[in-house]
């Protein structure tokens, strides 16, 4: 404000529209600008500030130090959530990747009906992971679902009981999440694939590599972007995992499938123990962070090279 | 035999061919299964189920889980179906999708056509939300909106939806905005246009593209959500998902009725199955645009 009182005059001798069009577009971002730091920032510095008082059933204020971390620490549950999350995250990332990875190359040999295929691929993301649940909970229905068929072919000894194992459950989650989300991965990498100078393979090709040879050693590592990007996505996607769980085993069975995110449910709103879930909450968010860290400084390495030029 | 096709790039033979067809063919019955399964269980009959197998397809067909999804399940205590929750997702969604488009519309123009000092500010913390879990957000705005009387409502739901859209549809329009040529917008300020009129004649008629993008975007993700719509709604206002999942937990007589559940599951699922179909080209323009930055 200050840098505007020279010319106030100037500013005052111009039409009402020129002053009109100086000020509008400022105060059209206001709106959004007060929402982010009041809804998001505000929000960030308030459940962190949670998470440092003794707040239980309502938020107080009163300073409490990292006692809620260490509580939390203290937590058999916590670490339940924790190494359930490790499991499922590297699982679910390191399959969307592989199953990605092969139908992007497969889709990019000049397929017919690519189109059709495409589409079918990526349908599972439009819906809400709450109906993924829902049908996977059936498919997996040990007495009607996918069990119960395969014994009806005549195999009766076949198992397949993970979502009422509690040493297998979490593996069910990750088998509908990545259905969920192959698809998109695909799509991923065959928007890479498709980036690729298709005159470098074949200059490859005729000095006599073999088209599994490009792949693995020209085109694979020339979609090192895709893998980044891909990654960042599914691992924040893993930590914020919710709805998928609640709705396919809701925990169960016990606390077999818990996840960070349903430990900051269970305890901030079910079991009056606001203190625990804003710290829940502050770990998700710090771990997000650390996800995203090779992102943030990849691009700022980049912004800095793009200025030297 | 293996030859090149017409990009010059040596190719598999017409074995390899048949054999990358075959997977897929495979692949795509992988992903079809799921769908495949919930429909024709949600046309079958409970006797049907448990007598027959999951793949068989129902004989009769009956429509009496699907008249019951919508009408009579229940769903916790209250046994009226999905309907009024269908409903209740139509009234959040709709006013939220429209709200944080139009924002974001304004900000992105904003952003690009009308820079100032400490524009790219507001852009950084804008995009800064996008990253963050909402479960850091959970509990400050369980206060919030208790304290503006906004709790256990639509409108709480609709004010909380165009916050947390607003990012990513001020992302997707100034990434567009920027491509278009300055000139446009200098042009049409020399023949004496304002910031509002440049917007309206000229911004917005060459806008439909990524305003598809910022709607089906934003609908897909607030049509879909759960979190938000458990946490700050109960019972008569919760939204479809959370109903859903309600429903298929509750089991009136002790008996499940897997074939409810699937016809709830479809009813849920529709909108947004509807939408990919008919405008699955900018679907995945925005997945890919909110995968690079979001």
């Amino acid at each position: 404000m200050a840098e505007s009182s020279p010319r106030a005059g100037k500013i005052a001798a111009t039409p009402w529209r020129r002053r009109l069009d100086r000020w509008l577009p400022k105060v059209s971002l206001v709106p959004s600008g007060l929402a982010s730091l009041i809804f998001v920032y505000g929000f960030i510095a308030w459940t962190i500030w949670l998470s440092l008082t003794n707040s239980t059933l309502l938020p107080t204020n009163n300073f409490a130090g990292l006692r809620q971390y260490k509580v939390l620490f203290q937590l058999d549950i916590w670490w339940v959530s924790v190494a359930n999350l490790a499991i499922f995250g590297i699982l679910y990332v390191a399959i969307c990747l592989a199953i990605g990875l092969f139908l992007a190359i497969m889709l990019d040999q000049k397929i017919r009906a690519e189109g059709w295929l495409r589409t079918i691929y990526l349908y599972p993301l439009a819906l809400s992971l709450v109906v993924t649940g829902v049908v996977w909970k059936w498919l997996l229905n040990p007495s009607l679902g996918l069990q119960h068929f395969v014994q009806s072919l005549g195999w009766t000894g076949f198992s397949f009981d993970w979502l009422i194992n509690p040493h297998m459950a979490i593996y069910t989650v990750v088998i509908a999440a990545v259905w969920q989300a192959s698809g998109f991965v695909t799509a991923l990498f065959l928007a890479g694939l498709r980036g690729i100078d298709s005159s470098i393979i074949k200059a490859a090709q005729i000095d006599g590599a073999s088209l599994p040879r490009v792949y693995l050693s020209i085109i694979i590592p020339s979609l090192r972007p895709v893998f980044f990007s891909a990654i960042i996505l599914l691992v924040s996607l893993a930590i914020k995992s919710f709805d998928l769980v609640i709705a396919l085993t809701n925990g169960g069975p016990g606390y077999s499938t818990w996840l960070p995110a349903i430990f900051m449910y269970d305890f901030g709103f079910n079991r009056g123990q606001i203190g625990l879930g804003a710290a829940a909450a502050t770990l998700m968010m710090a771990a997000v962070a650390l996800a995203m860290l090779p992102m943030l400084i990849a691009e700022l390495k980049e912004r800095r090279d793009g200025r030297s030029h | 035999m293996a030859g090149p096709t017409e990009d010059g790039i040596q190719r598999g033979g017409p074995i390899a061919r048949l054999l990358i067809y075959g997977v897929l063919v495979l692949a795509a019955l992988y992903f079809l299964m799921p769908l495949y399964v919930m429909l024709i269980t949600s046309f079958k009959t409970l006797p049907q189920i448990s007598h027959g197998n999951l793949f068989s397809l129902p004989a009769p067909f009956s429509t009496g889980a699907w008249s019951s999804a919508w009408s009579n399940a229940c769903t916790g205590s209250d046994c009226t179906g999905l309907h009024r929750y269908f409903w209740n997702s139509v009234a959040f969604t709709v006013p939220a999708v429209a709200f944080s488009t139009l924002f974001g519309a304004i900000n992105g123009y904003v952003l690009t056509k009308w820079r100032f000092r400490g524009s790219e500010l507001v852009f950084g913390l804008l995009l800064g939300g996008t990253f963050v879990p909402f479960q850091m957000f959970l509990l400050p705005m369980a206060r919030v909106l208790g304290l503006i009387g906004l709790d256990n409502s639509l409108a709480g739901l609709t004010l909380v939806h165009t916050v947390y859209g607003i990012a990513f549809t001020t992302l997707f329009c100034r990434n567009y905005y920027v491509t278009i040529p300055d000139e446009l917008v200098k042009a049409a300020r020399i023949d004496g246009a304002g910031f509002i009129a440049t917007f309206r004649h000229v911004i917005l008629p060459i806008s439909t593209p990524i305003l598809m993008v910022c709607v089906i975007w934003q609908f897909t993700q607030i049509w879909n959500d759960f979190l938000f719509g458990v946490v700050f709604t109960s019972g008569s206002e919760h939204p479809i998902t959370v109903a859903l999942n309600n429903l298929v937990n509750t089991s009136s007589t002790g008996v499940k009725r897997y074939n409810v559940d699937m016809a709830g599951a479809i009813i849920t699922a529709l909108p947004t199955l509807v939408v990919y179909i008919v405008a699955g080209r900018y679907f995945m323009r925005g997945l890919t645009a909110g995968a690079v930055k979001g």
